[in-house]
């Protein structure tokens, strides 16, 4: 069936027909949707993992059982899942292991612009890299050959303009392959140094192997036209190129970018005049060229960094982008915000009001770091809050305690804030760490974690509860607190950040944008009564503005949580009753 | 000939079924089609765009600028913000609905004023509508992104009813007949 599909969802559609059984991933943008489409299908098995280290090990595990298998993250979770990535290179698999990294150039949605190719040059893994939805698809299919063909893990690498674009598919019947009976083989699968190191040779014998097949393989294609200039390229690139130069360029189109083939593309460079590397980020094709002795341009013409489009490349490589007009007036810009309703509102505003030096973490809550609540001090990766707060106040000392506190939410808390907690208890720092419990994975779109209470499917699951589990881990001091209830926010954080132990504050209420949240009336302002003193704009609530130097509440937005009427000191913002 | 049609807002404004409607018709009549837009961080009000293309064969998945045929913007100031994407002879099609972004809530910034008229000084098509009103007429405020879809129709060969064949398709069975009244009033407006 021709199908209009996102690179995601196309992805997915090929695990599905490749008789891919077991799915384990941990969200993050731009890669969610794999799982999340995946988990639509009942032959598939598909569960979000508490982070992307554990989730790698479960599409392990069930390779090793015999089951086609896979794992999908976004580019800085693999380098949570490099660990188990670089030694089940080592061990090669039984049913075949893909794995799907998804890089964002230009970071929409990421603290980092890393290039996840190193990844697999690193971990001696081939990496196949569509360039639109139709390749997602039938390159997962044969990513699982060669996982199996090649008795190794397989890297699908997509980046936000593949895996969050819709183009064309054809799709078709799942075909499962034979079941792979386990079999216990020590030498293979126990990685102690005496092991590991037969396995060693094998990995770079494998590495020759692929190295032929890329030469061969149809992943990779020339498509010749003009000789006068030549370019070698893949991914999202490849379609900036054959957009600009159509016939007029000859493009040696690379789907398989670990490892990179050298006949082809040598005998792709003895056809044209002059050579061309097209990639984004790193210039990783351009030096496997350069080592085989080629003269090529790349990152001399190119920018390192951000996106390429057709414009960029057209002017960088001579050719004229069409005329644009401007508009000669400053325009605001319009970053993200918390939404209106947001339950990490209040609390953010409650650090600022204290003046709190703030450790934050990955997710929705990054954005208290906007103006006007600005109470943020620090944003690194998932689960650095809490090692950070703890190391923070040791090299700072007692003042330091008593003003200074880690963020976190509930699903990065899992992720990788218990290790850090632990440390707290174990190490015995006197910080304070707030979990920002929305009862959701929130800013990648809404998915289930352990502290929820369902799985992936919306069916119920085991559920931790933070409370009882920082009690356990040794932390005596828990208090839970709704967001909501300014005073309360005030009192329970003067409060911890005073006491002589470590202790954790639950802020707890669910996203305000989840379905079964159940929303009040928008406020409404009595005009009279407002003075326009600003005090309800501290907050940063996108429902609020000023007009004629009164509050106006944007009906539409708001969702009647009554944060704001815990401000006005003048009672001119009125809830309504529902 | 490859077409270039872009649909922006802000974030929670609903352009991902005016892109979802788009993108199925455009299939439905036998063209390449590729929609390109970004999920995660932008969606959280902020500035978001969606780009539409379609023709024999499409490559990029983006729109560049000076290469929209057709740009849809939801709100005024994202209108003016995308402008410099059109084409020569392109047409915005603006919903004059104003959302007043962080900085001027915050009070670092002004909304600019007359952003209609200082597009059109520029030489511009501009297609300026109340959304809002004709989406609340319709029965739901949410409805602005089929009134756009319906003025958008105005541009395209295509047969009326191939569009509201599309909008039975893509939206909820018991929004349809809501949506219906929204696009007519669009269209017609």
């Amino acid at each position: 069936m021709r199908e209009l599909m996102l690179g995601n969802k196309a992805l997915a559609r090929g695990l599905y027909e490749a008789g891919c059984s077991v799915i384990s991933s941990y969200p993050g943008t731009p890669s969610t949707e794999v799982t999340e489409e995946a988990a639509k299908y009942d032959e598939i098995y598909c569960e979000w993992a508490p982070n992307e280290k554990v989730a790698m090990e479960a599409a392990f595990g069930a390779s090793l059982a015999g089951k086609r298998s896979f794992c999908g993250m976004k580019h800085v979770g693999l380098n949570v899942a490099a660990d188990p990535l670089f030694t089940c290179s080592y061990t090669g698999v039984n049913g075949g292991l893909v794995i799907c990294v998804a890089d964002d150039p230009a970071m929409h949605s990421s603290q980092n612009e890393q290039d996840s190719r190193h990844y697999a040059i690193a971990a001696k893994v081939p990496m196949l890299e569509p360039a639109d939805s139709a390749e997602a698809l039938s390159f997962t299919k044969a990513a699982f050959e060669i996982s199996e063909q090649f008795d190794t893990p397989v890297i699908i690498r997509m980046c936000t303009r593949i895996a969050h674009s819709q183009s064309i598919v054809e799709t078709s019947e799942r075909v499962c392959p034979p079941s792979r009976p386990y079999e216990k083989n020590i030498a293979k699968y126990v990685m102690m140094p005496g092991n590991a190191i037969r396995r060693h040779p094998f990995v770079e014998a494998r590495t020759a192997k692929l190295r032929e097949f890329a030469e061969t393989s149809g992943l990779n294609r020339v498509e010749m036209g003009d000789t006068k200039l030549g370019i070698i390229t893949s991914s999202t690139s490849y379609q900036y190129a054959k957009e600009v130069f159509g016939e007029k360029a000859s493009i040696l189109k690379l789907g398989m970018i670990h490892p990179l083939p050298e006949t082809l593309i040598l005998d792709f460079a003895a056809k044209v005049e002059k050579l061309v590397i097209v990639e984004e980020l790193d210039p990783i094709i351009e030096n496997h060229c350069r080592k085989l002795g080629l003269a090529v341009e790349g990152k001399d013409l190119l920018p390192m960094e951000g996106e390429f489009s057709q414009n960029l490349l057209a002017e960088k490589l001579g050719l004229e982008a069409p005329a644009a007009r401007k508009l000669d007036e400053t325009i605001p810009v319009r970053p993200p915000v918390m939404c209106a309703g947001c339950p990490h509102r209040g609390l953010f505003y409650t650090l600022a009001k204290n003046k709190c030096t703030v450790l934050g973490d990955i997710g929705c809550y990054t954005l208290g770091a906007v103006a006007p609540l600005s109470s943020m001090d620090m944003t690194l990766c998932m689960g650095a809050s809490i090692s950070a707060v703890h190391g923070f106040n040791k090299a700072a000392g007692p003042d330091s305690e008593k003003k200074t506190v880690a963020v976190i939410g509930d699903s990065t808390f899992m992720h990788s804030g218990m290790t850090g907690l632990a440390n707290i208890a174990y190490n015995q720092s006197n910080s304070t760490v707030i979990i920002l419990d929305n009862s959701i994975t929130g800013m990648t779109g809404h998915q289930q974690n352990p502290t929820t209470g369902y799985n992936i499917k919306g069916d119920p699951a085991g559920k931790i509860d933070l409370e009882s589990l920082c009690r356990a881990m040794g932390i005596n001091r828990v208090t839970v607190v709704d967001p909501y209830d300014l005073a309360a926010c005030d009192r329970v954080l003067k409060e911890e950040l005073a006491a002589e132990e470590p202790s954790v504050i639950i802020s707890r209420r669910p996203c305000a944008l989840l379905k079964y949240v159940k929303h009040n009336p928008p406020l409404v302002v009595e005009a009279e009564k407002c003075i326009g003193c600003r005090s309800c704009m501290r907050l940063g609530c996108p429902a609020i503005s000023m007009k004629d130097k009164k509050a106006v509440i944007d009906a539409t937005q708001c969702v009647g949580c009554g944060v704001c009427a815990q401000l006005c000191r003048l009672d001119a913002l009125k809830e309504v009753a529902r | 000939m490859t077409k270039n049609i872009m649909i922006v807002g802000v974030g929670g404004q609903g352009s991902l079924l005016a892109s979802k409607l788009l993108g199925h018709l455009l299939l439905t009549e036998g063209y390449d089609v590729k929609v390109s837009e970004v999920h995660g961080m932008s969606q959280r009000g902020g500035s978001v765009v969606t780009y539409v293309r379609f023709g024999e064969k499409v490559y990029s998945p983006i729109i560049d600028k000076g290469e929209a045929d057709l740009i849809v913007s939801f709100e005024k100031l994202e209108a003016a913000r995308y402008v410099e994407y059109l084409k020569e002879d392109g047409t915005i099609v603006v919903n004059t609905q104003e959302i007043d972004p962080m900085p001027v809530i915050t009070g670092a910034a002004q909304y600019p004023q007359d952003l209609v008229e200082k597009m059109r000084a520029l030489g511009v098509k501009v297609d300026a509508m109340d959304c809002l009103s004709l989406a609340a007429e319709a029965g739901s405020a949410k409805a602005v992104n089929i009134v756009l879809m319906g003025r958008l129709s105005k541009y395209f060969d295509i047969p009326v009813e191939k569009w509201q064949q599309a909008i039975e398709e893509c939206v909820p069975k018991k929004f349809v007949e809501m949506n219906q009244k929204a696009f007519l009033l669009g269209r017609g407006a």
